[in-house]
């Protein structure tokens, strides 16, 4: 391998003093606009290494003159959000749920910021529409397990339903009748005959008396004379045609077996009282509120 | 002195010795301080190993593929922090072995999944996710509710898992399949559960009784998550990176 380095004639450029069967190769210098561009670049790093957090160290990081760090940055926007929700629900954080209802300009701000709020947080067990689903309840109609009055509902979204965390909580359990053995089977078959009947759905009218009789005895402390229910203790309305758990008859009995209960986190701690308060005024507007 | 760069070309072994040489200050300069920098790390309470029924859940999130369409990992964004909670942090994955923060976010993020739908919204959506988000395009996943686990072999699972550095204590390992039971059953007996596991939800997750099936574990595994650190004591400015 020849190691003589010469001028190339045509191009002005010195060979690398390499041949391959007679082939040679220019050494011809990097442009000198990239190189230019790579020194820039190896500038800008060093001034970047000094501005902004870079090398890790024994102990700690070179935090940059600058004192930039993402979570601070992070922390600064969510103030500035915080500032520029205060600033535009103007007249909701005083305001009662009632007289922001009557006020249309406020009602408008209250019944976007918890339709916003309820497409994030409720629109999962209640649906997009609210619609709810089986054993989630709908919240358009005006049947309400834990009430449907403003106060109500906050209470509701502030404290959650059967949400143990939450030492406030709405609390309640119907009984296993069947499961724990408190009524036989034919007592909980003719309950559900009753319950039917509280529908209009009209069965045996023997076994309807039987249990009219159970559910007296039974039934009565919690869901009220004639299956009105009551939302003090969250009984569902039995007289009703809506219903969590179905409205079939073998519905009524597996309820009355082992009863199903429904769980709703308490959002106190994770939105503010005015969002909370304005998802209040959302719910009770979709038509069923009291 | 950059003509002498024609001796290393021409030398294979000389440029591939100072090859290593240099991609090794590299490597060192970037991951050496991460093994001394206490600060990676923020000081938070209440992170605790797994409960055993946790444990079982994650594997079973790990087993179906979870990690491909669900991150575990919220960014310092203002629009992450309003939709999912606070940022996450690196001591909450400190126990994962691996860790599962993902980066396919196809579903949503479910870093702080944890107490925010009720047991039974997870039974339904996990069952026919259609069934409570009608656009959804998550895959069913009904045998879950089906099939049995033993727990059986949790000690040894406890005991592997030591090895890469979490704190099991000799006492979660003898009692990891007791534990594994107990927590699942809120009628039971749980001695030392919470002890050894502050804050664990006990509790009947799915419904199951007198069995454990894979459902219930994973339910307790997604209820627990983002929900450990007590964000109280959790100090933002003194831990800003």
């Amino acid at each position: 391998m020849p190691t003589k380095i010469e001028k190339d004639e045509i191009s002005g450029q010195h060979t690398t003093g390499h041949e391959w069967d007679g082939i040679r190769e220019l050494n011809t210098p990097m442009p000198r606009w990239w190189l230019y561009i790579f020194y820039a670049c190896i500038a800008f790093s060093v001034v970047w290494w000094v501005l902004y957090p870079a090398w890790p160290l024994p102990g700690g990081f070179t935090s940059g003159v600058l004192g930039y760090s993402t979570r601070g940055e992070h922390i600064a926007s969510l103030a500035a959000q915080q500032t520029a929700r205060a600033s535009q629900a103007v007249g909701l954080g005083d305001a009662s749920p009632e007289e922001i209802e009557s006020d249309p300009a406020r009602l408008e701000l209250a019944v976007a910021i918890g339709k916003s709020a309820f497409a994030l947080n409720c629109a999962q067990c209640h649906g997009s529409g609210a619609q709810g689903f089986a054993g989630f309840p709908n919240l358009n109609d005006d049947v309400w397990l834990w009430g449907g009055t403003h106060q109500a509902i906050i209470t509701t979204l502030q404290h959650g339903v059967r949400w143990t965390a939450d030492p406030d909580t709405r609390i309640s359990q119907m009984p296993a009748f069947g499961a724990d053995a408190v009524l036989t089977p034919a007592q909980i078959s003719d309950v559900a005959d009753y319950v039917m009947s509280l529908r209009g759905t009209v069965g045996d009218a023997d076994a309807m008396a039987r249990g009219m009789a159970v559910f007296t005895e039974n039934c009565v402390a919690c869901h009220l004379e004639g299956g009105i229910g009551n939302t003090e203790v969250g009984a569902p309305r039995l007289a009703s045609a809506v219903h969590l758990y179905g409205g079939e008859r073998t519905d009524v009995i597996a309820q009355v077996t082992r009863p199903r209960h429904g769980v709703m986190p308490a959002w106190s701690s994770r939105l503010d009282p005015i969002t909370i308060k304005s998802l209040a005024v959302y719910v009770h507007s979709l038509g069923g509120g009291q | 002195m950059f003509q002498h760069h024609a001796r290393i070309e021409r030398n294979s072994i000389l440029l591939l010795v100072l090859t290593l040489v240099v991609v090794s200050i590299g490597g060192l300069v970037q991951i050496l301080p991460l093994f001394f920098l206490e600060s990676t790390i923020e000081k938070v309470e209440g992170i605790r190993p797994y409960t055993p029924l946790e444990l079982v859940g994650r594997n079973i999130y790990i087993r179906e593929g979870c990690y491909n369409c669900h991150s575990q990992q919220i960014r310092p964004f203002r629009d992450e922090a309003e939709r999912y909670g606070h940022y996450s942090l690196a001591a909450e994955s400190m126990y994962d072995h691996p860790f599962q923060w993902g980066s396919k976010r196809t579903g949503p993020d479910l870093a702080r999944v944890g107490n925010r739908y009720s047991d039974d919204w997870h039974i339904a959506h996990l069952t026919n996710p259609r069934s409570v988000v009608p656009d959804s395009i998550m895959p069913s996943y009904p045998w879950l509710a089906t099939t049995v686990i033993d727990g059986s072999d949790l000690a040894e699972h406890l005991r592997t898992l030591r090895v890469v550095g979490v704190p099991y204590t000799d006492d979660a390992i003898a009692n990891a399949t007791a534990d594994f039971v107990a927590q699942a059953n809120p009628d039971g007996t749980a001695p030392g559960l919470l002890a050894r596991y502050p804050k664990a939800n006990v509790r009947n997750f799915s419904g199951d009784v007198g069995k454990v099936t894979e459902l219930t574990a994973l339910i307790a595994y997604l209820q627990v998550l983002g929900t450990m650190v007590n964000f109280s004591t959790f100090d933002e400015h003194a831990n800003q990176r």
